[in-house]
């Protein structure tokens, strides 16, 4: 498994191929398709992350120590974001993701493209990940 | 030069650029864009004339007095109000309509008594009569719209008794842009003597708004959706209801004589203009008025009409769309388009407009009850103003039609 740098910094190679915003949304989308599917029966209150605009939904499950992350959304380009930040956390150890400075989502310049809402968003999806690993540690 | 490019070479944030292409705004249901005219008197007050008003002798306290009750005389005539007396300025609609809640509430609603609110009414024209019937222990009843989210005037009559105190309905709705016929309803509520508050926040965006012929007993706007400073706003109430209503906020203007055993309070409009005002904010109401005006040229409409039946005939012709607040009589709905596409989300789409320039707007726009109505959890809506053109009607139909496949893939 790639260490938690190198896999941060696929994400920004990645992401930073695209100069286009649009293009960077057809990413996200193309992302967002390809999460793997959510339970309905996963779908609760309790798992929603709060101040999203969309609905977001997070899983977390212990495996072998480690946390493994499941997420949905109904709008597809959060979906991708989501699918984004737990594509680099998720089979990781709560220690590891709790003493994260999760800095390199500010790398991918995603959090200046959306608007504050939406930025909202996102630090509320960074802010339950992270809560969620130290409540596991 | 066409007559909406000219009128909009005196608004500068429409030649704005956004990701380096051209603004397309069609968020004006949100805020309208200013005009220079506002723009100047805004800075002109703040930088030559600021003082506060009504109290001091020097001169900057009478030039700032004059041009805010000018203001006042402008805002009269615009809405053909009896009495000058009647137009109390607030800091937007939902102040004004939060100055009746309380202060009407106060005098006029006792337990059991009976407020009668729209089911498709902005949160800021529902919320307000929630909590005064909590307060009062009175009872909120629901006027329900129907599948196009058209009130049923036929449903009125039976929902109000003699223990109906007020009937809040918006002149337009914010998420459906139907015109409500509220002659119509104020004569059915007249009728049974009650009295009736229209939430006019678009409605004097779009309408010619006479509070006399419309026979309201209450008329809220706001400055900010009608080209004017933000933090403006309007209540027109009848003389009739202010003489009777107790003061909402107390301090400043507002007193009469102050005395350790009691106060008194000025007469109209004074009594509900209680703190500093906001001097250099409501004086451009006069200019935005005129703004207003200058739209409702022949020209201007026309190629309004134009963009707004386009609009519709493009939208009916997108798979999977459902557009809300249809009506076959277009005279009866403004150019604002709520609506809701399979497969994409509104936040998805609203993203991806942004990014092509198109600013639109998402959510529930203030008004739940009306998504739940429709058994959503949001929609997407483009909301013209006369300033907008129809190649912006186009560009818009292209980006939609772009962002869609981008998201159907």
């Amino acid at each position: 498994m790639k260490t938690l740098q190198e896999a941060q910094a696929e994400v920004v190679e990645d992401f930073s191929m695209y100069d286009e915003w649009l293009d960077k949304y057809e990413y996200l989308i193309d992302l967002g398709r390809r999460l793997e599917p959510f339970p309905e029966s996963l779908k609760t209150d309790d798992r929603l992350i709060k101040g999203c605009q969309s609905r977001v939904w997070l899983d977390t499950t212990v495996e072998e120590g480690r946390l493994v992350f499941r997420a949905d959304s109904d709008a597809i380009i959060t979906k991708g974001i989501i699918s984004l930040l737990i594509g680099v956390y998720s089979g990781r150890s709560a220690r590891e993701i709790a003493e994260d400075d999760f800095s390199f989502v500010d790398r991918l310049g995603l959090r200046e493209n959306l608007s504050p809402t939406r930025a909202n968003g996102l630090a509320s999806m960074i802010e339950t990940i992270r809560a969620t690993a130290q409540k596991h540690c | 030069m066409t007559r909406v490019e000219k009128i909009r070479q005196e608004f500068p944030e429409l030649g704005e650029t956004v990701y380096g292409k051209p603004l397309v705004y069609l968020d004006n249901a949100a805020t309208s864009q200013r005009p220079l005219s506002v723009i100047r008197k805004w800075t002109e007050l703040s930088t030559k004339y600021n003082a506060n008003l009504h109290r001091a002798v020097h001169h900057l306290a009478a030039v700032a007095t004059e041009e805010f009750e000018a203001t006042r005389d402008a805002v009269q005539r615009y809405l053909n109000a009896e009495s000058r007396e009647e137009i109390i300025f607030t800091s937007g609609a939902t102040a004004s309509i939060n100055l009746v809640a309380y202060s009407y509430g106060d005098a006029f609603i006792h337990k059991g008594d009976e407020i009668v609110v729209c089911e498709a009414e902005h949160h800021s024209n529902l919320v307000p009569w929630q909590l005064l019937c909590e307060r009062k222990g009175a009872v909120l009843k629901v006027w329900r719209v129907d599948e196009q989210g058209r009130p049923d005037l036929s449903a009125l009559p039976a929902l109000l008794s003699s223990r109906t105190k007020l009937v809040c309905v918006a002149h337009i709705s914010n998420v459906l842009g139907l015109v409500n016929p509220v002659s119509e309803i104020v004569r059915i509520c007249h009728e049974r003597g009650c009295p009736v508050l229209v939430d006019g926040a678009q409605g004097i965006v779009h309408e010619r708004v006479d509070v006399r012929e419309m026979g309201c007993d209450f008329y809220a706007f706001s400055g900010h959706k009608v080209y004017a400073a933000p933090g403006t706003g309007v209540l027109y109430g009848r003389r009739e209801w202010l003489e009777q209503m107790p003061p909402f906020m107390a301090g400043g203007e507002m007193i009469g004589t102050v005395r350790w055993a009691g106060s008194t309070f000025a007469p109209l409009p004074q009594k509900f203009e209680a703190g500093t005002q906001n001097m250099a904010g409501t004086p451009t109401l006069r200019p935005a008025l005129e703004m207003a005006e200058a739209l409702r040229d022949p020209a201007v409409v026309a190629e309004g009409e134009r963009a707004k039946s386009f609009i519709i005939s493009e939208l009916h012709a997108i798979s999977g769309l459902r557009l809300y607040g249809e009506t076959e009589r277009l005279e009866e709905k403004i150019p604002l388009f709520s609506f809701s596409v399979e497969h994409c989300h509104h936040e998805d789409l609203a993203l991806i407009l942004d990014k092509m320039g198109v600013a639109v707007r998402s959510g529930q726009m203030c008004a739940e009850p009306l998504m739940d109505r429709f058994g959503v959890t949001g929609m997407l809506r483009a909301s013209f103003a006369p300033y907008n053109t129809f190649a912006e009607a186009e560009y818009f139909i292209k980006s939609l039609h772009r962002a869609i496949q981008m998201l159907r893939g």
